[in-house]
C-alpha cells in the first residue's frame, strides 16, 4: 500500500474578502521509505501540502489518505492521535522545549503523546540518542547546543515514537551548508536504519539534489515529479 | 501524571522571578488566614469557653417567657418541681448530657450595715453548680478556693461589688430580698470567697446556697429559676437543645403525653402553648453576636485571599501561554491532544498552588508556635490579663489549603483552555 495518495487536492484560504488558492490540485503518490522533497519558490505551497499531509489541516477539496486514512475524516483530537502515531515533525527553528535536556526533549512524546512506561522510555530514547550522535550530549538543554545538535535532537524526537513518516519544513534552512548537509545524511540514515519515510521542504538546490523523489511545486501545481540517484557528499 | 508534574515544575521553573513573586503572594496569603483562623479561633473558644464554664453552662431551660423578662429575674416565673423533675428526668436520658445545676435566682439588696447596693443573687447547690460550671472556682480571687462553691450561711461576691462597698472575705453581710407576695425578707451571710467579673450576663453575680435562697424567698415549693446544662461534647449542643426542644414541646402546640394547659406537673398555659423554652449559650450571651463577626471577618480575609490567588496565578498562566504559543504548537503538532494540553497547564496551576499551599503552612504553624511560645497577654471587657493561645485544627487547614489549590487550578482553566483550543498551524507560525 502506498504510504501517501493525493488526489486532485486543493486548499483555499480567505483572507478578508480575498481567496487564495494555495494549492490548485495536486495528485502524487508517495512509497513507504522513500527520501522526498517538495521544492519550489516562496509561495509555491509547500508548507500548505507538508501541512495537510501532517494532518494539521484539511483539503478544501480532493482527497489525501495517508496511510490508508481520508484526513478530511479526521477531527482535532483524532488528528492529533494519527500524527502521534505516525507522524514525526522537524522544524526549522528545531522547537526544542528550552527547559528540557536533549534527552527530555527526545523523551518528551512517549511522555505526553504515547505514555509509555518509564523503561521503555529510557530505551528507546538512549537508542534515538545513539542512533544521532548524542548520547554524550544527553544532559545539554538546548541553549547549551549548537544548531546542528539541536535538529540532531529534533530528528531523534521525530523518530521515537517509531513514527512511519517525518515531515520536515525547511530543515537546513537554519544551518550552515556544512551541517545542513550532515543533517539531510542523518535523516537517510535513519530512513535506512528505521525504514522511516522523510519528507522535507527545501529551496536549496544542493540539498535537494539528496532526494530521491523531488516534486516540484509552483503556483500550487506539483510542476514536475523527478526520481533520481541521489547525489552524495 | 507524575511525569507532567514534573514537566509542569520545569515550566514553572523557567520563569523564576515572576513563580516566586506568585507563590510569595499565595503563602503572605495562607499566612494571613491561618493566624486569622487561629487566633481568632482561639479567642472565640476561649470567650466561649469562659462563659460556658463559668457562668451560663451549654444551655439553659427556663420556664416560657423567663428570659424575655430576665433584666427583673420575675420570681412568678420560676419552674415548678413538676416541671424541673420532668426535665430532669429527660436530661438523665440524653447520654451527651454531663450535668446540670438547678438555680434559684432573684434581685436583692447587699448592705454591709453601711450602705446598700443591689446584687443579683444564684441560688445553687454547691456541687451541681461547680460541676456544672467548672471554671467558676477558678475565678475566686480571695478566699476559699477548695472544698464546696459555698456553704450554707456563706455568700461569694464579685470583686466590683466587693471593692464598691469595701468588704472582704470573712465579713458579715446582709442580704435583703422581696418575695413572689411582695412582703421584704432579709438573712445575714458571711462573705466566703470573691470571684473575679466576666463579660457577659451573669458575670457579676453572687452565690448562695439554693436552700438560703428558698429561705430568704419564702419559697414553699422546690421551684427553680432555671437549670443550666452541661454537656460532655459540645458539639453537640444543636443536637440535644433541638431534642429538649421536641421532648418538651417548646416548638410544638403541646407538650407530648400532656393535656392541654400542663407541662409536666408545671405551670402550663392555657392554650396548650408550650410552657417551657430551651436556649443555647448563644442564645443568652451578647457574646455570640461577637463570635458571629468573628467568623464574618473569617469568610471575608478567605474571599481575600481566593482572589489574592486568583489575580496572581491566573497572571502567571496567561502570561505563560502567551509565550509559550510556539512550543504549544510543536507540542499539538507532534501529536499531543488538546486535553493533554489543557492537563499541562492545570497542573503548572495546581503546583503553584500546591507548593504554595505546603509553604504557607509550614510558615503559618511556626508562627503559631512562637505566638505561643512567646505567650502575648492582652485585657477583653472585665476580663485582665488573657493569654493569647492560638490552636488551628487540622480540618481547617486542610479546607483553606484545598480552597487555595482549587481556586489555582480554577484561575489556571481559562489560560490553559485557550492554550488547549490552539490551532497547531498558527501557533507554529507565531512570532
Amino acid at each position: 500500500m502506498s504510504l501517501l495518495v493525493a488526489k486532485g487536492l486543493t486548499k483555499t484560504y480567505q483572507m478578508g474578502d480575498v481567496e487564495v488558492q494555495a494549492i490548485k490540485g495536486a495528485d502524487f503518490v508517495i512509497e513507504p521509505a522513500s527520501f522526498v522533497a517538495f521544492v519550489g519558490p516562496s509561495g509555491s505551497g509547500k508548507s500548505t501540502l507538508l501541512n495537510m499531509i501532517g494532518c494539521l489541516d484539511h483539503p478544501t477539496s480532493g482527497t489525501l489518505a495517508v496511510l490508508g486514512t481520508d484526513i478530511a475524516t479526521l477531527d482535532r483530537s483524532a488528528a492529533a492521535d494519527f500524527r502521534g502515531k505516525n507522524i514525526g515533525f522537524i522544524f526549522q527553528d528545531f522547537n526544542l522545549v528550552p527547559v528540557l535536556t536533549a534527552y527530555e526533549n527526545i523523551e518528551y512524546p512517549l511522555i505526553m503523546v504515547q505514555e509509555w512506561p518509564a523503561e521503555r522510555r529510557r530505551e528507546q530514547v538512549m537508542r534515538l540518542l545513539k542512533a544521532v550522535g548524542m548520547e554524550s550530549q544527553a544532559d545539554k538543554r538546548p541553549d547549551q547546543m549548537s544548531g546542528g545538535q539541536k535538529q540532531r535532537v529534533a530528528v531523534a524526537r521525530a523518530l521515537v515514537s517509531n513514527a512511519k513518516m517525518v515531515l520536515a519544513d525547511e530543515p537546513t534552512a537554519n544551518l550552515d551548508h556544512d551541517t545542513a548537509y550532515k543533517i539531510i545524511n542523518l535523516m537517510k540514515k535513519m530512513r535506512d536504519e528505521f525504514g522511516t519515510t522523510f519528507i522535507f521542504s527545501t529551496h536549496d538546490p544542493k540539498i535537494m539534489s539528496e532526494a530521491e523523489t523531488i516534486f516540484t511545486l509552483e503556483d500550487g501545481h506539483v510542476a514536475s515529479t523527478n526520481h533520481q540517484e541521489a547525489a552524495h557528499v | 501524571m507524575f511525569d507532567v508534574l514534573k514537566i509542569a515544575g520545569r515550566n514553572l521553573s523557567r520563569y523564576r522571578r515572576r513563580t516566586l513573586l506568585t507563590l510569595l503572594l499565595i503563602i503572605i496569603g495562607m499566612v494571613a488566614v491561618l493566624l486569622f483562623i487561629s487566633v481568632t479561633g482561639s479567642f472565640k473558644s476561649m470567650m466561649v469557653g469562659q462563659i460556658t464554664d463559668s457562668v451560663l453552662g451549654h444551655l439553659e431551660v427556663h420556664r416560657k417567657g423567663y428570659v424575655a423578662s430576665i433584666d427583673t429575674l420575675p420570681m412568678n416565673l420560676n419552674m415548678k418541681p413538676g416541671a424541673v423533675a420532668k426535665v430532669e428526668e429527660l436530661l438523665k436520658q440524653d447520654k451527651s448530657v454531663e450535668t446540670w445545676s438547678p438555680r434559684v435566682k432573684f434581685g436583692g439588696m447587699f448592705s454591709n450595715f453601711m450602705e446598700t447596693t443591689s446584687i443579683r443573687v444564684n441560688g445553687v447547690e454547691p456541687a451541681r453548680e461547680a460541676a456544672t460550671v467548672p471554671l467558676l472556682r477558678g475565678r475566686m480571687v480571695e478566699g476559699e478556693k477548695e472544698g464546696a462553691l459555698v456553704e450554707k450561711g456563706q455568700i461569694v461576691i464579685p470583686v466590683l461589688l466587693a471593692r464598691g462597698m469595701k468588704v472582704k472575705v470573712g465579713d458579715t453581710v446582709v442580704l435583703v430580698a422581696t418575695n413572689r407576695d411582695g412582703s421584704v425578707n432579709g438573712k445575714t451571710f458571711v462573705i466566703r470567697s470573691i470571684t473575679e467579673g466576666i463579660s457577659g450576663p451573669g458575670g457579676r453575680d453572687g452565690y448562695i446556697h439554693i436552700d438560703d435562697a428558698r429561705e430568704l424567698l419564702r419559697l414553699k415549693d422546690a421551684e427553680v429559676s432555671e437549670i443550666a446544662i452541661r454537656l460532655n461534647d459540645p458539639t453537640q449542643l444543636d443536637r440535644v437543645t433541638a431534642s429538649l426542644k421536641q421532648a418538651l414541646g417548646t416548638t410544638s402546640g403541646k407538650p407530648p403525653g400532656e393535656a392541654p394547659g400542663q407541662m409536666a406537673g408545671g405551670p402550663g398555659n392555657s392554650d396548650g402553648k408550650p410552657a417551657l423554652e430551651v436556649h443555647t449559650w448563644a442564645d443568652l450571651s451578647p457574646f455570640a453576636s461577637l463570635a458571629r463577626m468573628i467568623d464574618l471577618m473569617t469568610v471575608f480575609i478567605k474571599v481575600v485571599l481566593v482572589s489574592i490567588v486568583l489575580v496572581s496565578v491566573m497572571n502567571v498562566m496567561v502570561m505563560a501561554v502567551y509565550e509559550r504559543i510556539r512550543e504549544i504548537g510543536t507540542i499539538a503538532a507532534i501529536g499531543t491532544r488538546p486535553s493533554r494540553i489543557l492537563s499541562l497547564f492545570l497542573a503548572e496551576g495546581l503546583l503553584l498552588g500546591a507548593i504554595g499551599t505546603v509553604l504557607g503552612t509550614l510558615l503559618s504553624l511556626a508562627a503559631i508556635y512562637g505566638i505561643n511560645l512567646w505567650q502575648p497577654h492582652f485585657a477583653f471587657g472585665q476580663q485582665q490579663d488573657l493569654v493569647m493561645a492560638p490552636t488551628i485544627g487540622m480540618g481547617q487547614v486542610v479546607t483553606v489549603a484545598l480552597l487555595v489549590m482549587g481556586v489555582a487550578v480554577l484561575a489556571s482553566l481559562q489560560p490553559a483552555w485557550k492554550a488547549s483550543r490552539l490551532d497547531p498551524i498558527n501557533a507554529l507560525r507565531h512570532v
